[in-house]
């Protein structure tokens, strides 16, 4: 059939019904939605806009070219977006194809408003790479695109199937990556490529899999079960957002914290070294049920997430002493670069909550390049120009205090519980430095007294109301009124207008 | 059989269970001791604690084999 001898509404059916009906069934078996199916349920009423959707519709094989794209709403906002469909030549990407994506793009950036990226694509066709791969407006154009977008609109992809080769930048340069378990995947190269390559023999679930993206590199945020999970997570994410860095976040109507059976201060363990878990204290903080976090299964030292207090957007950074005694690592320091980076681009305030005992120490992390990742953390720390509180909740030790935005780094209140401990490092590693001679010289029953009254004396030294008469620290809290100068402070915040400093960038520590 | 495997570089401080003990996923089997916090490791898997592969006081890298559960 060509495309004379068919009618306008047989042209339009035969577009929108994509693929050939066995990609579809083959699809339906993973549990993967039609790429349309999808935008109706991400958009509050389906796509109001679809440009291009003629895209090639003289072959009769590439309907739409293989990607829609449009613009629509979500939770009443407007978002432009682009879905690939894999039930056409696998998602791959045509000459036209690049240039629809190029185009939505250039709208998003035009209308200032997020761009949402459905990637679902075995990445290009090699067969049109001349008209789309290398040239001025190849694919090489949508990265560039992204990385102008950066901070300027948000950024969210949701990957619902592989996202092969140069596709795999789509999500490196979003700022969220949603990867539904199963059957998203990312890679530079296929098991298959691996093998002739590089002789290495390796599953794709191993190699580029969802779970090792969002548990191993770090280059996954958000593990879903499903798609209509992964959807729900992105209609939810973007509350907390404005549709651009010239805007706002909305303030919605605040809601209590969901009740506890424990108090704030009963929950948190007199003994500096036993682990608690820093969700519990979270949850005592936020309004109920507002907690969205980000990268849950990576690097669990360190939590970070989105939430509200008192209906206003927050981003928490929180040491987790239940994982690792909440000891920042690489991974860690490299997570909270990013999300505080996300925070600051879109006037979103930063509640650090400190119960760190330092930066991991040993062979492994130098050769990791700790130092050079705790550096990209407090450089996006100190950056940050949105309000940013820090609280000590139990203790802050060495560079730990730094990193998690102490007095030196321009909070507008460093505030603490009055058990905590801010000091260059913990009582029992201070004595053992200081008088490790001494004790060796003691005989071996005197020592347990001596190291005890060292340690008594130390503590004296870094007693939180001495730092507080100092004015190292802006205020003293009890556990349970936590929240309500979280509060306080949030709202007396909100006018805050900074300028960082001048000049064209910072050369990043990456 | 799963091993249960250290998450840092540490001190094995204390072992919470001992060979043929039933243990439930997530219950903590190992507290290791590191940068002057106690660390507790959970198993990731219900069953039987076959082999215990350190004693209280090894020094453990990251990665290193705790336990053996079947």
């Amino acid at each position: 059939m060509s495309r004379k001898h068919s009618t306008y509404e047989e042209l339009v059916n035969r577009i929108k019904t994509g693929g050939a009906e066995k990609y579809h069934e083959r699809n339906a078996e993973k549990g993967k939605m039609f790429v349309r199916d999808r935008l109706k349920q991400l958009l509050d009423d389906d796509l109001n806009i679809e440009d291009a959707f003629f895209a090639n519709c003289i072959d009769e094989s590439l309907p739409a070219d293989g990607v829609v794209t449009g613009i629509g709403k979500i939770n009443g906002e407007t978002v432009c977006v682009m879905a690939n469909d894999s039930t056409v030549k696998a998602g791959s990407w045509g000459k036209r194809t690049v240039e629809k994506i190029i185009r939505i793009q250039e709208t998003a950036m035009k209308l200032e408003v997020p761009m949402l990226y459905l990637v679902d694509s075995a990445g290009a066709r090699i067969t049109d790479q001349i008209e789309m791969f290398p040239n001025r407006r190849g694919a090489g154009r949508i990265f560039y695109n992204q990385v102008k977008m950066s901070g300027r609109v948000p950024q969210v992809c949701l990957l619902f199937g592989p996202s092969a080769a140069g596709g795999a930048y789509i999500p490196a340069f979003c700022d969220i990556v949603v990867m539904v378990d199963g059957n998203a995947s990312m890679y530079l190269g296929s098991p298959r490529m691996a093998e002739k390559v590089i002789g290495e023999k390796v599953s794709l679930e191993e190699m580029g899999g969802a779970r090792m993206h969002c548990t191993v590199s770090g280059v996954g945020d958000v593990l879903a079960a499903n798609e209509e999970e992964a959807i729900e997570y992105v209609q939810k994410y973007l509350t907390y957002f404005p549709s651009n860095f010239r805007s706002k976040p909305e303030v919605v109507d605040g809601k209590e914290p969901a009740t506890f059976e424990k108090t704030v201060e009963e929950l948190i363990p007199e003994n500096q070294n036993a682990p608690f878990d820093m969700y519990d204290l979270i949850n005592r903080l936020i309004d109920e049920d507002s907690f969205c976090e980000v990268k849950r299964e990576f690097a669990k030292e360190l939590i970070t997430g989105l939430a509200r207090i008192d209906g206003q957007s927050v981003g928490i950074i929180a040491n987790q002493p239940r994982f690792k005694g909440g000891v920042l690592f690489h991974d860690s320091a490299d997570k909270a670069a990013k999300f505080i980076q996300l925070c600051d681009a879109f006037h979103i305030p930063l509640v650090f909550l400190a119960d760190i005992p330092g930066f991991m120490i040993g062979t492994a992390v130098e050769r990791a390049g700790i130092i050079r990742h705790g550096a990209k953390m407090i450089s996006a720390m100190s950056e940050a120009t949105v309000p940013k509180i820090s609280v000590i909740v139990r203790k802050a030790y060495g560079a730990g205090l730094y990193a998690m935005a102490g007095p030196a780094f321009e909070p507008d209140a460093t505030i603490a519980l009055p058990t905590a401990q801010i000091a260059v490092m913990g009582p029992e590693a201070a004595v053992n430095a200081v008088y490790a001679n001494k004790i060796a010289e003691l005989p071996e029953e005197e020592r347990p007294d001596f190291i005890k009254q060292k340690q008594e004396e130390y503590k004296e030294d870094i007693d939180i109301y001495r730092l507080a008469s100092e004015m190292v620290i802006d205020d003293i809290v009890q556990p349970n009124d936590l929240r309500d100068a979280l509060k306080n402070r949030l709202n007396a915040y909100k006018t805050k207008n900074l300028t960082f400093t001048e000049r064209k960038h910072g050369v990043y520590p990456v | 059989m799963k091993n249960v495997l250290a998450n840092m570089a540490g001190n094995v401080w204390k072992i919470v269970v001992k060979e043929g003990d039933q243990v439930t996923a997530g219950d903590d089997v190992v507290i290791l001791e590191s940068m002057k916090m106690e660390i507790p490791i959970s198993a990731e898997t219900s069953g039987t604690v076959k082999e215990l592969k350190v004693a209280e006081g090894d020094f453990v890298n990251e990665g290193d084999v705790l336990l053996v559960i079947e």
